[in-house]
């Protein structure tokens, strides 16, 4: 009999205007040692259908109708009290931000025999034993020690161990992890994966993971569920629905997955999604503004070069200086981008990478070193005049689409502004045309210079960035994980937009990436960096095919295997 | 899912429901949820239209008021402390009675709101441009500049209102010197108010000003090389303006009552342009000789304006807090 058997599940939101339908008629089961996978996009509806099942929709949603089973006992139509009571004892969870999941003020003891003698009749001395076996269990090394610390001493992953403990500790039937990978380093979430499957598979648990990441479907889940629109569009075992999927959203959304493997010219895109997206215009670069006046200084050798670069942040104050404690954010990084080529930096979280480009842009002052750019020190530039003409010269597309720009103005002034400021056109009438052009090309139309930013999906606002960024017809662009806030269709529409107008305007690039499939696909060189340290610079494909460093290797080695992937790729090329 | 603002859960329940027709402004405010919010709290909405007839009354006080008091040809001392229409010795051109000087109560008290709402939209307005700049500032630059203009705003805290007040009214006495006063109440009134509430809002606006310059669209604005002035004024100040609303209706109530407050202490307006608080003073000297609609009508109608407006300022509160949502 299976663990979990949802039939016919419809969830409501009722709003002000219309009732919206988060979940559409889906009808799922997980069966015991068993890891079932609902993927998605985002509003999707993959996580209400967890959130419905534990009982914990947002307000004013609703189970409008279907049946949900545990154990064939009926779960749905339960009171309160007693579906508070099958939280945590029959049914744990696994939350996607292991630094708010857990309780700053109690050690993780307190927090784990609480929960254990909450749903087990069990003394404190054997709850407490009970815990320790846990915490054991996830794999944090010296447990009896550990579990006496708060939950702000364990790092990211370590966290989300305890979580994994927490969810686990009354011995569920089920366990839902809605996005358990999402928030941690590749290198974390490969140890998560493996941790939760062999614990599936070891307490015969019944687990449902909620994701949006193709990779961790294919790492661990036994069966999938393909969602979209709240709809269920694809079920089945993992191996069959990535291998050869038969709907063609799914077919869409595997081969917009970017691959290490094989570097592609452009991603396939899943027009299953945007259809009607406005058509791209044609500009004749060559007398359009855009590529007029790039009466850029010519220059020999590479035009960016960054040499012995270090910035360090204070991290305590103190009138002395001997007092004074810093974080070391970035040591000693040096290296080249020449013109016309995509340099990519990647690396996990905290590893400066961002650091970087943010130095190069100005918005940080470095501690030391130096920053060439097309020849000139950016570092020595005192005069505000030669400052602004560097920075027109060099533009940055931020990582998160929702704060980069700015609520309170339209589309077409974001645009503007930086024309304007730069007096790089001539009139008002003149700026328009550019604007309007310019939102055409980045695939928006120019009635989108009407709107607000809000009015905009998150694929779109980072159209709009990119637009803004070009207003000042750069030579020198920064890409700060452009792609990580998309889903992965938008991602592949990004990045072709990206390679395109690259080609185009001969725009030379720095593409900073936690992700190794995407910087694959979109460099010519790429920087490891680990630390504030850059560990190894190297060509595309040879990173790749021979990684110098160690931590190269274990970077490559940590990538959730795409095998299935891959084969459904080749099967579909 | 990595990132799921409201906007793009808004933005997928828009897309799959019907889609709308673009409708103009005024539908667009009228549609928005702020107004629903309005609508749906009975309490609010008679509020508003008790501050609406009240300002009315007030601004259009030249108009409405049955009387002059301004006119000296119109008043005389004949008709001092005349009572109510429905009491004993009434005269009949007189609803609410009149003061000691033989001026008509009601439109006593129509002119009377429309100085302390003049004082209080004014010394709202200056305290606001005052506390906005210096919180900006203070927020943007943060480091030194930071500290010391919040420490001013610490020391001026620890001042009331009234005593600044009084304090500036009698440094501006020594200077003018009492003749001019009459020109001068309404100027002395408006900064020291000004100067008293600026802190509330520079500490809202930096607290606000130091989460946005932290976003992204903030340092794109200096990617591109604006100037520190322009990035203030233009991108976050609009940002930051939600809270500052919230404020100022609720400080213009509190400036109000202030107002009065001095006016009745006598450091406010003269009686010659009274105010609520100055009709209150004057009728606090006959209070004990029976004569109480001197100083209660006035008292009622500043009791009505602040309540109403501060019903909406807390309608306002509650509905830009999106927690409480």
């Amino acid at each position: 009999m299976n663990v979990l058997d949802i039939k016919d599940l419809t969830v409501e939101f009722p709003s002000r205007q219309s009732v919206f339908v988060a979940v559409d008629d889906v009808t799922l089961s997980v069966d015991a040692g068993r890891i079932l996978g609902v993927v998605g996009e985002s509003g999707a509806g993959k996580s209400t259908v967890g959130n419905a099942v534990i009982g914990l929709l947002q307000e004013p949603g609703h189970i409008a109708g279907g049946e949900i089973y545990l154990h064939g006992k009926r779960i749905d139509r339960l009171p309160y009290k007693q579906k508070r009571l099958m939280r945590g004892r029959k049914i744990g969870m696994i939350f996607q931000d292991p630094l708010t999941s857990l309780d700053p003020l109690q050690t993780v003891e307190s927090q784990l025999v609480e929960t254990i003698r909450t749903h087990l009749p069990m003394s404190k001395q054997k709850a407490r034993a009970r815990a320790v076996e846990l915490i054991d269990a996830v794999g944090i090394p010296d447990p009896a020690e550990r579990i006496k610390q708060y939950p702000h001493q364990f790092s990211g992953g370590m966290r989300q161990r305890v979580v994994i403990a927490l969810a686990l500790c009354a011995e569920p039937e089920l366990v839902i992890a809605d996005e358990p990978t999402t928030a941690l380093d590749v290198s974390i979430q490969a140890q998560i994966l493996k941790l939760m499957k062999k614990l599936c598979e070891e307490r015969n648990v019944a687990m449902m993971v909620i994701t949006h990441d193709m990779g961790v479907i294919a790492d661990i889940t036994d069966h999938v569920a393909v969602m979209y629109n709240g709809k269920l569009v694809e079920y089945g075992e993992t191996g069959q629905v990535l291998g050869m999927p038969q709907h063609p959203y799914t077919q869409s959304l595997i081969s917009a997955v970017p691959r290490p493997d094989i570097r592609v010219e452009r991603f396939p895109v899943v027009n299953y999604i945007e259809a009607a997206r406005t058509p791209q215009k044609q500009i004749d670069i060559s007398t359009h503004w855009l590529g007029k006046a790039r009466d850029y200084k010519k220059v020999t050798g590479p035009l960016v070069r960054i040499g012995d670069l270090d910035m360090r942040f204070e991290t305590r104050g103190s009138v002395f200086p001997s007092r004074r404690k810093y974080f070391q954010a970035v040591k000693k990084v040096s290296f080249d981008i020449e013109e016309g080529e995509t340099f990519g930096l990647v690396g996990e979280s905290g590893s400066g990478k961002s650091t970087i480009a943010r130095l190069i842009t100005g918005l940080y002052q470095p501690t030391g070193g130096s920053i060439l750019f097309a020849g000139t020190d950016l570092t020595s530039l005192k005069n505000r005049r030669d400052v602004l003409a560097m920075r027109r010269q060099m533009q940055m597309i931020f990582q998160d689409p929702y704060s980069s720009l700015n609520a309170r103005m339209r589309v077409r002034e974001i645009i503007a502004e930086p024309i304007r400021f730069h007096k790089l056109a001539s009139g008002n009438a003149e700026v328009r045309r550019i604007v309007d052009d310019l939102l055409d090309h980045v695939g928006l139309g120019t009635a989108a210079g009407q709107k607000f930013p809000h009015e905009f999906s998150g694929g779109q606002r980072q159209r709009i960035s990119i637009a803004r960024a070009l207003a000042t017809r750069p030579r020198f662009l920064i890409c700060d994980e452009p792609t990580s806030a998309l889903d992965v269709s938008i991602q592949a529409q990004i990045l072709n937009l990206l390679k395109d107008l690259q080609e185009e305007l001969r725009l030379t690039m720095l593409f900073i990436s936690h992700d190794l499939a995407v910087i694959r696909q979109m460099c010519n060189r790429i920087g490891v960096m680990r630390n504030g340290e850059l560990c190894e610079v190297s060509e595309c494909d040879r990173l790749f095919e021979a990684p110098q460093h160690a931590y190269t290797r274990e970077l490559l080695n940590l990538m959730p295997s795409m095998e299935l992937l891959s084969r459904a790729n080749l099967e579909s090329v | 899912m990595p990132y799921v603002s409201n906007e793009e859960a808004k933005a997928a329940v828009q897309g799959r429901t019907s889609p709308q027709a673009a409708p103009g402004r005024i539908a667009k405010a009228l549609d928005s949820d702020l107004f629903h919010s309005f609508l749906k709290s009975r309490i609010t909405v008679a509020a508003a239209c008790g501050t609406l007839i009240l300002f009315l009354l007030a601004f259009l006080a030249p108009w409405v008021a049955p009387h002059d008091p301004f006119d000296l040809a119109s008043i005389s001392i004949l008709d001092a402390r005349v009572p109510p229409v429905w009491m004993e010795y009434a005269d009949p051109r007189f609803l609410l009675g009149t003061d000691d000087q033989g001026r008509d109560l009601l439109s006593g008290i129509f002119y009377g709101m429309r100085i302390s709402l003049i004082v209080g939209f004014c010394s709202v307005i200056a305290a606001a441009m005052i506390g906005i700049t210096l919180g900006l500032v203070a927020g943007y630059m943060g480091g030194r500049v930071d500290a010391v203009i919040m420490r001013i705003a610490d020391v001026q805290l620890t001042f009331p209102a009234i005593l600044i007040a009084l304090l500036i009214d009698g440094v501006a006495n020594g200077i003018f010197g009492t003749l001019d006063r009459e020109i001068f109440a309404f100027y002395i009134l408006i900064v020291s108010l000004a100067l008293s509430f600026w802190v509330q809002y520079a500490r809202t606006v930096r607290g606000s000003t130091m989460v946005e310059k932290n976003k992204e669209y903030v340092q794109a604005a200096r990617v591109i090389g604006l100037p520190s002035v322009v990035i203030m004024a233009r991108h976050i100040l609009p940002n930051v303006m939600g809270p500052v609303l919230v404020i100022a209706t609720i400080n213009l109530a509190l400036a109000i009552v202030t107002e009065s407050s001095l006016s009745f202490l006598g450091v406010g307006m003269p009686p010659t342009q009274p105010s609520l608080g100055t009709l209150i003073a004057i009728g606090n000297d006959f209070l004990y000789s029976g004569e109480w609609w001197i100083a209660i009508f006035p008292g009622l109608a500043l009791a009505l304006l602040v309540l109403n407006v501060n019903l909406l300022g807390d309608w306002l509160r509650d509905a830009l807090n999106p927690k409480l949502r």
